[in-house]
């Protein structure tokens, strides 16, 4: 009963940044400030919701003995955490260095200190 | 428990789908492929727990590593203009 409520309350966490990351994709001006909303957000939202999956497993595989499939569920959603927050930001910065050096500038930028150390 | 949080992100891939054909320039498209891709990881995750089934989950893991190296490749593309 408490683990259930635990769950409901992780996936309206995760529901709402997931929701914040696709507004903020349209009210932010320019590339830069979008990857902050898309890829943050998303990052924050992943990890409640795979926990809030990891949580539910683990009390079915309490219940129903050791030798369950539920294990291997748990593990493997597990290993999907992993990969998303190891992917995520690598995957962020290679658009942000992408987009800058493919000469898109930041809205109403007054100092871009990045563009005097280009070789 | 599973299923409206599933249909609540598809009404989140919606509205990133519309930034991703509106984007003025390459990179806000890239930014808004890249949003989706995160965004179907997870549905195919809580898919998994919703039907109980292990390779909902295992599809989702090989389609996160596979969508890095895709972005990886059109972030190269977009800053050197050829691979």
């Amino acid at each position: 009963m408490t683990l259930n409520i635990i769950t409901y309350i992780f996936i309206g966490i995760g529901c709402f940044f997931n929701l914040m990351a696709a507004i903020g994709l349209h009210r932010f001006p320019d590339v830069y400030t979008r990857l902050h909303a898309g890829t943050k957000c998303t990052t924050f939202g992943s990890i409640f919701l795979i926990v809030a999956v990891v949580i539910q497993s683990v009390s079915v595989w309490g219940a129903e003995g050791l030798s369950s499939p539920q294990s291997i569920l748990t593990l493997h959603a597990f290993i999907a955490l992993v990969a998303i927050l190891l992917t995520n930001p690598t995957s962020a910065h290679a658009i942000g260095r992408a987009a800058h050096r493919s000469g898109v500038k930041p809205a109403q930028a007054v100092v871009d200190d990045l563009e005097k150390e280009k070789p | 428990m599973w299923l409206p949080a599933v249909i609540f992100l598809a009404v989140c891939m919606l509205i990133v789908l519309v930034r991703l054909f509106l984007g003025p320039t390459h990179p806000d498209r890239l930014v808004g492929l890249d949003t989706l891709n995160s965004l179907i990881v997870v549905s195919m995750v809580i898919l998994g727990a919703a039907f109980k089934e292990v390779i909902y989950i295992d599809v989702a893991i090989v389609y996160a590593l596979l969508s890095f190296v895709t972005t990886l490749f059109i972030a190269k593309y977009i800053e050197k203009g050829k691979f």
